[in-house]
């Protein structure tokens, strides 16, 4: 499945400046992982120590939070995107 | 009336225009500093980052008295070197004592924090923006934005109308007609977006990437969370200088307890303020209380929520000031307290009822909530309460019209009236 991921300015640095990546994975996790295998200084910043998503970014698929959604084991379809969000906003 | 800012104690000479610059900014997680910059996030961890102060000399009891009635009377508690330049009267909200409330609640005394009846906009929305305000202009920021549940969107709109900026405001779509109302008369861009808060601020952190624009609650969000701190120093000032044993406080975002939490202990850090600090409690309504579980359950993540409640003003299902909002709760020796849609609409009734009060439905929910924790045992008989009231009645009239008495109508008759007292007898 292919899904566009879209990351902030903050982030864009550790993607040699890339704002938008094309990958292939059939969950929000794998793609992921194919973004940190990619850009592997993202790492840290996208995922904590546990495997779990890291806490000051929210991950949106398509417009769900994927926490709402299921996850890291959410399904993605061709075409759906992904953005990347710092969490710390709004109030 | 007119007031202005007295000089602080190491200015004089006449008001300047000079942009009020910013205080350096700090992660306190990695400890990086930052120079000053519309930025609200760690560059290495991406954890909130905050202003950094450095004072040599703090001002009295004294020195602070003798200075005009407004936010801006704290100034070395507030992130910026220079006098504002906007938005300069903004703040001391009354403290207003509510003794047949304290009867109700069975506690020694209570207080309400009216920020009800706040310059311009009728919220504590203001005290935020000021700060916002202010650092915009001294970053040469020239147009001015916000993600809001409502209030917000007043505040900023009527600063941005004041200061002569233009406004960017991003609202969910099916706001209440007064908060709608409330913003467009000030003549900013307002632009209502198909789905929940949360949807809306998602595209504000976007919108930040894109623009250079000053979003009070994204880029400034630094500078603008500093405003909330004017609560606290107002409640202790107004107490004469000492602290309530307990404030109950609604939460959203949770910045407010955070930042009452956190000017307290700067209060008390500055030899300023008598007693223990007192404890806070949060509260939500049930069908949007995120952060009110997070703290209940002990859960290591908060786990967001899509939400579904009349309090509007508090619908944020995944809150950016969570994990410092609990901390603030638990060091203080407080809790968090969720309440029921029809128990906030009736706390909005005792309120107006026990102490001339109109607010809000986010009014309505820390009433309600302080019945609750009253109920509970968390209040005690002795305790001395003060209730941040953080938004007034009149923008969210329909919460509570369909549960109050309709009122008759009668000819012009003196035997109509004598019927009607007849039958209140």
């Amino acid at each position: 499945m292919a899904v566009s991921i879209y990351l902030p300015a903050i982030l864009a640095p550790l993607a040699d400046g890339a704002r938008v990546v094309d990958l292939e994975g059939p969950t929000v996790g794998a793609a992921v992982q194919a973004l940190t295998q990619r850009y592997p200084g993202l790492t840290p910043r996208l995922v904590d120590e546990r495997g779990e998503q890291y806490p000051f970014i929210a991950i949106y698929l398509n417009d769900d939070d994927i926490r709402l959604v299921g996850g890291f084991d959410a399904t993605v379809q061709d075409g759906d995107e992904l953005s990347i969000v710092p969490a710390v906003a709004g109030g | 009336m007119t007031t202005t800012l007295s000089p602080s104690p190491n200015e004089t000479g006449a008001r300047t225009s000079r942009p009020p610059a910013p205080h350096r900014l700090f992660c306190s997680r990695c400890q990086l500093t930052f120079d000053a910059a519309p930025q609200a996030l760690c560059s290495t961890c991406l954890g909130p980052v905050q202003p950094v102060y450095e004072h040599d000399v703090l001002p009295t009891r004294e020195e602070l008295q003798r200075r005009p009635r407004t936010l801006w009377r704290y100034a070395e508690w507030l992130p910026f070197a220079e006098r504002p330049v906007v938005a300069e009267h903004v703040g001391f909200t009354p403290l207003v004592e509510a003794p047949r409330l304290a009867q109700a609640l069975g506690v020694a005394r209570v207080w309400i924090k009216n920020d009800s009846v706040s310059h311009p906009s009728l919220s504590f929305k203001d005290r935020v923006v000021a700060t916002a305000l202010n650092a915009a202009h001294a970053f040469g920021l020239t147009t001015v934005g916000c993600a809001s549940t409502g209030n917000l969107a007043n505040a900023v709109a009527a600063a941005a109308a004041a200061a002569g900026l233009p406004a960017w405001i991003f609202v969910p779509a099916d706001l209440e007609p007064a908060k709608i109302v409330g913003t467009t008369v000030y003549g900013p861009r307002l632009v209502r977006v198909r789905g929940t808060y949360d949807d809306v601020n998602r595209l504000c952190s976007q919108l930040a990437d894109r623009f250079e624009w000053g979003i009070v609650n994204v880029n400034l969000r630094a500078y603008y969370g500093e405003g909330s701190k004017t609560v606290g120093f107002e409640i202790v000032d107004q107490l004469g200088w000492r602290f309530p044993s307990a404030v109950i406080a609604p939460m959203a975002g949770g910045s407010l307890v955070t930042k009452l939490h956190k000017a307290f202990a700067e209060f008390a850090r500055a030899g300023l303020a008598d007693g223990e600090q007192p404890r806070i409690y949060g509260a939500q309504a049930n069908g949007c209380a995120p952060i009110v579980r997070f703290i209940q359950s002990n859960a290591r993540v908060l786990t967001p929520e899509r939400p579904h409640t009349i309090a509007r003003s508090l619908a944020i299902g995944n809150p950016a000031d969570a994990l410092t909002a609990r901390a603030a709760i638990q060091t203080s020796g407080g809790w968090a307290h969720a309440v029921t849609d029809d128990e906030l609409v009736l706390g909005i009734r005792q309120l107006a009822e026990t102490s001339g009060v109109f607010t809000e439905t986010a009014g309505g929910v820390t009433v309600a909530a302080a019945y609750a924790l009253a109920q509970q045992g968390r209040l005690r008989p002795s305790d001395e309460v003060v209730l941040c009231i953080t938004g007034n009645g009149l923008k969210t009239p329909d919460a509570v019209a369909s549960v109050l008495q309709d009122a008759p109508e009668i000819a012009p008759r003196l035997s109509a009236v004598e019927a009607l007292v007849a039958a209140a007898a």
